[in-house]
């Protein structure tokens, strides 16, 4: 597309402004965050808080730990997305539609919500547990620390592996794998030696998705992990001070959080840039029918996959049902007691939750649309400056963006702490990327020629962007805007750093109500945010048609 | 309404790559003219520089006597059809045609009735409230070319518009591309690779090659006079045969494989030299034992309904093509000693280089 030079355009204008709110928002609060970790609270340069982070033992452990349950909930995740993923696609399974539907649901409620209710199930005196203890007389394993939290993040983020694994079979051409068969491959080996490679970047993309989704969760081991300490959970004790306040300390722990996604990021970068090549099926994988036994088998597989990974959220919400006592506890007998308990706290955080949630989105999507268009459209130094910035928050775990927020607008010049706004600006930094990224795609793939078309018919560059290029992008975009407005609604670890009474949202209101230990209105609150979810998720079914579900 | 082009000079260049070092041109109002060459010769490149879409490091462009090197794209008044149609997939068939009317800031009713007018000139009346995706490639490009034209542009700007066609498709497309051109009068600048195409739809041809323009002129006159052996290979097949240059008094003519032809169309300066000859297929004819002047060994045959190939080699070892009409009988077998003739009219002599042509200009070419 042809520029003047030397002219300034509306563009730049956008360009610059997009630049000073990365600036504020994310360049100031992690340069004062990196700051706050070298100095002593009389300004000196010291580098005490590393020695003392990588001296102890105990604040070491958190990190590590955080590395090893992440890894771990990486390789079951991969274990369980990808072959449900291949038997997915292959074969017939009754009930896809479904099935579908509820693997996507059950990685969208708050992990920390999945970990509450896996302790009503199988915690010392859960449903499962004394059933076993009473009835057959078995101890079953501990759920609580490593164990607990691994089972909790694999069955809350398989469904990311499906998910990618799924739109990457999509591109797979049906006679690449008719070719393998026609060369006399066994249906084994067409796995490991064509399927697998063919679809490596996206287990690698959903590899490293998955793991920094596991490091940054706050919740799960917070609720699950009891003696098993995490990064995250040492930010948030150290930043609110259980012992005592110490803000240079959470500060440190966070910059060396960073360095470890940093560079677990470029090893991913590095390993997928091995498996690069462009794909476009023309025949896509069409299901086939499995022998008997082996039908049998995959449906076994699928359903109980889905039905471990469904039974905590159904398990809450038949809970939401029981009958209470007064402190909140379950009794023999049903009612609707929760639910008119939970409307107390729903009244106040609905609207609040609705609001921000809201407000993130609009910016979140304005964002997506502008910047893929700069990036996209037209390169320039400036876009592509834009570009790296926009990708940072990948990397930054949530208690990180929370405790750099918190850090740099609680004091003046500008204080936000406790506002809207600065949860709003939470919740972009934590889903840009992601819609960034897919608002980038969907632009690529729409051919410039069409937008010159409009030029050539007369149309200025202004009106070409706002009626051809934002129409044709918005399908794709509002497709993604929905699941980013569920992550929203369920965010946690940054927003728990940040909200205040004016702003605690539904999913802050079930943590404060989980651990006060108050049941029957925690699995009450936890099923009307389910249903929220899926409401979102119907409408996203409808929006985006047959779009491919990426998150 | 329709204006001549005219372009001095123009240079276009990617960084240090230089794509076009120093293009001029004229075309005349209302012509239907292509840009034809092999991929990556510039002339997409030099059509997008024409539109206003890439930038212009050198030279000027006029539209007319205005100079539009400047103008932005959507002041120029062009109509443009793309390779990939480029339809708004958003909008119906008849918002599409219409929305280059609406940016104009037409009355309703007159929006109404030029898209009416334009639906029915490319046929596709029918189709006016579906959704483009629902639509044959053939009808997404009427759809385009619709959309171009109904704006009255001063220009019409075509890029390869009919290779995303199949075959038959693009033959009849062609033929209604050529005939809305004609009735609606208007300059047309058009690209292409396919010499067939270019020439059954051009008034003339531009033949481009790394950014230059070979030749310009009637499909007529590139088939017939090539101006380069790169012309006389692009546009149709040829046989480029080694020959000699000779001349007896007054008599001049080419030596091939050691047989004199003589030529009355040589350019009168040219002394004796090593030339290359180019003769295509269908100017060599079998001839009996008398009337022949090369000889020759049939290597093979390909039948091709309408025409028969063969393959014949000459006591130089220089393999050349020939064209026959297909006879009821077998063709010449495989080994079979032959004579050929030569249309010595039709036949074109290049310096030893290939880059100058050593005919004398035709009358009225």
């Amino acid at each position: 597309m042809i520029r003047p030079p030397g002219r300034l355009e509306l563009w730049h204008v956008v360009s610059i402004g997009i630049l000073a709110v990365y600036g504020l928002f994310l360049v100031y609060p992690l340069l004062g965050m990196l700051k706050d970790s070298v100095l002593t609270a009389d300004g000196a340069f010291s580098l005490r808080y590393f020695q003392r982070f990588f001296g102890e033992r105990y604040y070491l452990n958190t990190v590590l730990n955080s590395f090893k349950l992440s890894f771990a909930t990486m390789c079951f995740a991969l274990l369980i997305g990808i072959p449900l993923a291949y038997l997915y696609n292959f074969y017939v399974i009754r009930g896809r539609a479904v099935l579908q539907v509820l693997i996507v649901l059950s990685s969208m409620s708050a992990p920390f919500v999945g970990a509450y209710a896996w302790i009503l199930l199988l915690g010392r005196s859960g449903l499962i547990t004394r059933f076993l203890r009473n009835s057959i007389g078995i101890e079953i394993p501990t759920i609580y620390g490593f164990n607990g939290v691994v089972l909790v993040l694999t069955l809350q983020l398989y469904p990311l592996v499906f998910l990618y694994v799924t739109g990457a079979l999509r591109n797979v051409d049906r006679s690449l794998l008719e070719a393998s068969q026609s060369l006399g491959t066994s249906n084994l080996k067409r796995f490991f030696r064509i399927v697998l490679p063919l679809c490596m970047t996206s287990i690698l993309a959903s590899a490293l998705l998955v793991f920094m989704r596991a490091m940054a969760d706050f919740g799960t081991p917070l609720v699950i992990g009891e003696g098993y300490r995490t990064f995250p959970v040492e930010i948030y004790k150290q930043y609110v001070g259980e012992t005592s306040q110490n803000y240079s300390f959470a500060a440190a722990i966070s910059v060396v959080a960073i360095a470890i996604t940093a560079i677990v990021f470029l090893l991913q970068k590095l390993a997928s840039s091995r498996f690069s090549f462009k794909m476009n099926a023309m025949n896509r994988i069409e299901p086939k029918k499995a022998k008997p036994l082996a039908s049998v088998l995959i449906h076994a597989f699928a359903y109980l996959v889905v039905s471990v990974s469904m039974l905590p959220q159904a398990y809450l919400a038949y809970s939401s049902f029981r009958k209470t006592n007064v402190f909140g506890n379950f009794v023999a007998g049903y009612s609707l007691s929760s639910y008119r308990e939970a409307w107390r706290y729903v009244s106040r955080a609905l609207p609040t939750t609705l609001l921000i949630g809201g407000l993130s989105i609009a910016v979140v999507v304005l964002m997506s649309i502008l910047i893929a268009y700069m990036v996209v459209r037209r390169r320039s130094v400036l876009n592509n400056s834009i570009d790296t910035m926009s990708m940072l928050p990948y990397i930054i775990p949530g208690s990180v963006v929370g405790i750099a927020l918190a850090l740099a607008f609680s004091s003046k010049p500008l204080v936000l702490t406790g506002t809207v706004l600065i949860m709003v600006v939470a919740m972009c930094i934590r889903r840009s990327p992601y819609t960034i990224r897919s608002s980038v795609a969907i632009l690529q793939q729409i051919p410039v020629a069409t937008e010159e078309a409009a030029i050539s018919l007369g149309a200025s560059k202004l009106k070409t962007f706002f009626r051809i290029t934002t129409p044709m992008m918005a399908n794709g975009i509002i497709a993604g805007a929905i699941l980013s407005w569920v992550t929203i609604l369920t965010e946690l670890s940054a927003s728990i750093m940040l909200y205040s009474a004016k702003t605690q949202t539904l999913t802050l209101t079930i943590y404060v109500l989980v651990s006060r230990g108050v049941d029957g209105p925690a699995s009450a609150v936890a099923t009307i945010l389910m249903l929220f979810t899926v409401l979102s998720l119907a409408l996203f079914m409808l929006f985006s048609k047959n779009r491919d579900l990426a998150l | 309404m329709s204006v001549s082009i005219t372009i001095k000079n123009a240079v276009k260049r990617y960084g240090d790559a230089v794509i076009i070092p120093d293009l001029s041109l004229e075309i005349r109002k209302g012509e239907f003219f292509t840009l034809l060459g092999p991929s990556g010769c510039g002339k997409t490149t030099l059509l997008r520089m024409i539109a206003g879409f890439n930038s212009i490091e050198g030279g000027d462009f006029y539209f007319g006597t205005t100079r539009i090197n400047d103008l932005d794209p959507a002041k120029r008044n062009i109509g443009m059809v793309f390779q990939n149609y480029a339809i708004f997939p958003h909008m119906t068939v008849r918002s599409n045609i219409a929305f280059g009317l609406r940016n104009r800031k037409l009355p309703a009713g007159e929006i109404a009735a030029r898209a009416d007018e334009f639906l029915g000139l490319v046929r596709i009346a029918e189709y006016a409230d579906r959704l483009p995706d629902r639509l044959s490639g053939g009808q997404q490009q009427r759809v385009a070319l619709a959309r171009a034209l109904a704006i009255h542009p001063d220009v019409l700007l075509m890029d390869e518009p009919l290779s995303n066609l199949d075959a038959k498709l693009r033959l009849e497309m062609r033929e209604a591309i050529k005939e809305i051109q004609r009735s609606v009068g208007i300059t047309t600048v058009y690209v292409t690779h396919d010499q067939e195409e270019a020439m059954a739809v051009s008034d003339r041809i531009a033949v481009m090659n790394g950014g230059v323009i070979r030749q310009i002129g009637t499909p007529r006159a590139l088939y017939q006079r090539p101006a380069d052996l790169f012309v006389a290979t692009f546009i149709g097949h040829t046989n480029a045969l080694d020959g000699e240059l000779y001349r007896n008094g007054a008599e001049s003519g080419v030596s091939l494989a050691g047989v004199r032809v003589p030529l009355r169309t040589l350019v009168s300066d040219a002394g004796p030299q090593r030339v290359k000859v180019s003769v295509r297929p269908e100017d060599f004819y079998l001839a009996g034992p008398e009337a022949g002047v090369v000889d020759g060994v049939v290597e093979r045959s390909v039948f091709l309904g309408l025409n028969t190939h063969y393959h014949v080699r000459l006591p130089s070892g220089e393999v050349v093509e020939i064209v026959q009409e297909s006879v009821m009988e077998d063709p010449i077998a495989p080994a079979t000693p032959v004579r050929l003739g030569i249309k010595s009219q039709k036949i074109n002599v290049f310096d030893e280089a290939g880059v100058v042509s050593l005919m004398a200009p035709a009358v009225g070419a």
